[in-house]
């Protein structure tokens, strides 16, 4: 590693409207070197990123980019293709993929002339092809993006940036959709690459990862930078107390009795156009006091899982009963009146309606609660009453309760839907990827929020590409793999791992 | 090199000064091709507040403008604000009118107060079934409603005209292809002595408070907010995203269909195939310039209508073109949608190579 700076963000501030999202933030990078950006969610990290990569313009402050010979040039802010053109990739924590292309031809975009399209494909799929081999991610090219999961998206996200030749890299949380394997492999590679010169800024939540892959570690708090350590100093309770300010509780997990089946699927079978979307006659029970986690790869069945249970698909073959009653209407209405309660995959498309108000988002569930509404009109009082109880229970932090819900921060919409989900005393708790994107202190407030439903009675289904969360909440994990269940007996992530990958261990 | 950031909050001041502001440059603007055409400004614009203010029958007669305009404004705020792309206004406005003129001109025979809401129920019926047929294509089917409402137009002009040379025509109307006029019973009230202003305007308000209250007041308002604004958060949270649609659909059509019944029963008396001149159309933009709020309609459409009256006085009283009076009317346009452009965005130029 040489001591030759390559980025300076100096005095770096942004706000929105009141909100300062970051506040005079300084951060440099040295050629060859692994930063990794830390902090809650809502501390400033992608705003900062968003700055540099030219997607927002700072209200103050400046950049300076080293050039291929390594002098430094300030960097025109406020235009994707100077960051772009300096040298700079960013893969996005949202994905910014055009569904109705192919994974090629998102990779290429924006990179190749339109005329000398055709010539061009053949010489860039075999420079894919070349990176796929090299880094271990591996997408289908000729799909279109909108067939594929999450998990492969994100992978064409990665491949699109390092196809671009970067010198530096900014990885919004790369690895929430990976296996673990997956992710060392893509740790590995970075690692290699960083030899060649690559610098790269890694923005995640997951200390393990943090602590094991990079060289030093920037932490942010409310929009400041409040700490930077390199990484052989530091230890993971040290940075959690700089991250949040103090240490984060450990989620205690008492033992318990299973109760009653609350969640039974007999020999379901889920079509769809996507053949990696689709369940083949899956057997499941989650019981009362229970939470069952489906361990998997992205895009081996768990979204026909969940909106099977959400009420969004209908199973071509095979029952499904809560609380032993048999389910013939599949609607997420009537599935909500059954008592099962959904914090869904995608909490930005599924979860909240942006525009509206937070306490609107509070009651788009219960609209015809005689508590909402009396003979069609809104109780407004009681709405603004109930709204103002469930910040404060759950901790909805924000501008308040009339503000619009895009306004909130990642964690802050997951406490949102929590709040409206465990309202309701639900008796199945549907959790799919609960903590993806959240920092710790809001992770571990799911965590304890699903454990409080399980010791209230409820069964949880915890769907989650994060083994180590699989691993600490659930009572029994069960592996999905190309459509199919496979109970895991064991909790060793190594055998499971292997499961995931379709090797019956 | 200039930048467009949303505000997240537009304030007040802003909403309100910047339509206003923005009216007022199209008026400068609209100095250029006045002055090119050989016209004193001044007396110009005097003119035009003349024909707007000048009297109580100008007065008057923009409001009677301005009715259509409030109900297809209207019609057009509830379908967009679910995201329902309703283009065929026009088209609903004359179903209306041809639902009145049918019940109205004899075959039922009953005094005003039995008669008048029969018309205006069978006309907002026959609208609400003209936006009902395709919202029903588009959540059976998946057809998108902008072409099906907008090509629903043209065919039902065409099925209007044949209507008007055959069973709707007056046997008394000189050969002219004109329906039998409306009973004198089912004619809406006029609200002032020798004016041509009528009761539609009232129920016109009545429509918009209503709308206004079932917006924001209501679970079925806060469900077709919910589906608009993202119909697969709505989706996902039990509410029924298709019947939401069609319960738009279904009062969007009848508001359109009301001002084809408010103008051939409030003012005309009689249907002719020109009795809209783009009324349905109009509404898209009084309802885009007022922001999607049906209290705003009120506003946008009385400004369409001044500008519209306004300018076609000034160009009989001045002696120019009447094709100014259209340049006026679309400078106006122009310049307020891009006001609240300008309200909803900061914009911010950035010189190049500036840190």
């Amino acid at each position: 590693m040489t001591n030759h700076l390559v980025l300076s963000l100096n005095n770096l501030s942004k706000r929105f409207g009141t909100i300062v999202a970051n506040d005079a933030v300084s951060i440099e990078l040295h050629r060859g070197e692994v930063l990794s950006l830390l902090g809650e969610n809502g501390a400033g990290k992608t705003t900062l990123m968003n700055m540099l990569f030219g997607h927002y313009l700072p209200d103050s402050g400046t950049v300076d980019v080293a050039d291929e010979a390594g002098v430094m040039w300030p960097l025109t802010l406020g235009h994707p293709q100077a960051a772009l053109a300096a040298g700079i990739g960013m893969v996005h924590q949202h994905f910014t993929l055009a569904a109705n292309l192919s994974a090629l031809d998102n990779i290429l975009l924006g990179s190749e002339s339109l005329l000398s399209w055709r010539q061009n494909r053949h010489a860039a799929r075999a420079k894919i092809l070349g990176i796929m081999d090299r880094s271990g991610l591996t997408a289908p090219l000729d799909e279109r993006v909108g067939n594929l999961s999450v998990g492969e998206r994100q992978r064409v996200e990665i491949l699109k940036a390092l196809y671009h030749d970067v010198r530096i890299l900014v990885l919004d949380e790369p690895t929430a959709v990976l296996t673990p394997q997956e992710a060392d492999t893509l740790f590995e590679n970075i690692g290699a690459m960083t030899k060649d010169g690559l610098s790269v800024i890694f923005i995640s939540h997951k200390l393990r990862e943090v602590l094991a892959f990079s060289n030093r570690i920037a932490v942010l708090r409310h929009g400041k930078k409040v700490g930077e350590i390199a990484t052989d100093t530091a230890d993971e309770t040290a940075i959690a107390r700089l991250m949040v300010g103090a240490d984060t509780p450990a989620v205690p997990r008492p033992a318990m009795q299973p109760g009653a089946p609350v969640l039974a699927l007999s020999g379901v079978t889920v079509k769809s156009d996507n053949a990696r979307n689709s369940l083949r006659a899956v057997d499941l029970v989650v019981h009362g006091h229970e939470v069952v986690g489906i361990a998997g790869v992205s895009g081996n069945g768990q979204s026909a899982l969940a909106a099977l249970i959400s009420g969004l698909a209908t199973p071509d073959q095979g029952e499904m009963s809560v609380d032993g009653i048999q389910i013939t209407r599949f609607n997420p209405q009537n599935l909500l009146k059954v008592g099962i309660g959904r914090i869904p995959e995608d909490r930005h498309h599924d979860g909240v309606i942006g525009a509206m108000s937070v306490s609107e988002n509070l009651i788009v569930e219960r609209l015809s609660d005689p508590d909402i509404q009396k003979n069609g009109f809104l109780r407004r009082d009681a709405i603004r009453a109930h709204a103002a109880q469930l910040c404060q229970d759950y901790d909805i932090r924000g501008p308040g309760p009339e503000a619009k819900a895009r306004l909130l921060s990642g964690g802050n919409i997951q406490k949102l839907i929590l709040a409206r989900v465990f309202e309701c005393s639900p008796r199945l708790i549907l959790a799919n990827q609960p903590t993806r994107g959240l920092d710790l202190g809001a992770a571990s407030e799911v965590g304890r929020r699903l454990l409080e439903a399980r010791h209230r009675g409820a069964g949880v289904l915890l769907i989650s590409e994060d083994l180590d969360e699989v691993l600490a909440l659930s009572d029994r994990i069960i592996v999905i793999h190309d459509g199919q269940l496979i109970e895991a007996d064991t909790k060793d992530r190594a055998a499971i791992g292997l499961m995931m990958a379709g090797e019956n261990a | 090199m200039i930048r467009f950031e949303p505000r997240e909050t537009p304030s007040r001041a802003l909403t309100l000064g910047v339509p206003v502001a923005s009216a007022l440059i199209a008026l400068l603007l609209a100095a250029i091709p006045l002055a090119f055409a050989g016209a004193n400004i001044l007396e110009a614009y005097g003119q035009m507040a003349k024909g707007i203010f000048g009297s109580t029958f100008a007065f008057t007669e923009m409001l009677t403008r301005a009715t259509p305009l409030i109900f297809t404004g209207l019609a057009a705020t509830l379908a967009f604000r679910a995201r329902l792309w309703n283009i065929g206004a026009e088209g609903q406005f004359y179903l209306g009118a041809m639902a009145a003129v049918t019940v109205g001109t004899g075959l039922i025979d009953a005094p005003g107060i039995i008669l008048i809401p029969i018309i205006l129920l069978t006309g907002a019926a026959a609208g609400a079934a003209g936006m009902a047929g395709p919202a029903y294509l588009k959540t059976r089917f998946g057809a998108d409603e902008v072409v099906t409402t907008l090509l629903l137009n043209f065919i039902i002009l065409i099925f209007l005209q044949m209507m008007l040379e055959g069973p709707l025509k007056d046997p008394m109307g000189m050969g002219w292809p004109q329906s039998e006029p409306i009973l004198d019973a089912g004619m809406l009230p006029q609200l002032l002595p020798r004016m041509r202003i009528h009761a539609g305007l009232i129920i016109a308000l009545i429509a918009a408070v209503i709308a206004q209250i079932m917006l924001s007041k209501t679970v079925w308002g806060f469900k077709l907010r919910a589906v608009g604004e993202n119909a697969a958060a709505a989706l996902h949270a039990g509410i029924g995203v298709k019947r939401t649609l069609m319960g738009a659909a279904v009062v969007s059509g009848a508001l359109a269909g009301l001002a084809g019944v408010s103008e051939v029963a409030g003012l005309k008396g009689y249907l002719t195939a020109d009795l809209s001149p783009g009324f349905g159309y109009t509404g898209i933009v009084v309802a885009m310039l007022a922001g999607l709020s049906p209290i705003g309609v009120v506003i946008s459409a009385v400004f369409i209508a001044s500008v519209f009256v306004g300018a076609d006085s000034m160009s009989r009283a001045m002696g120019v073109s009447s094709y100014l009076a259209d340049l006026v009317v679309a400078l106006s346009l122009i310049c307020v949608l891009i006001g609240g452009f300008t309200a909803r965005y900061r914009i911010l130029i950035v010189r190049k190579g500036a840190a």
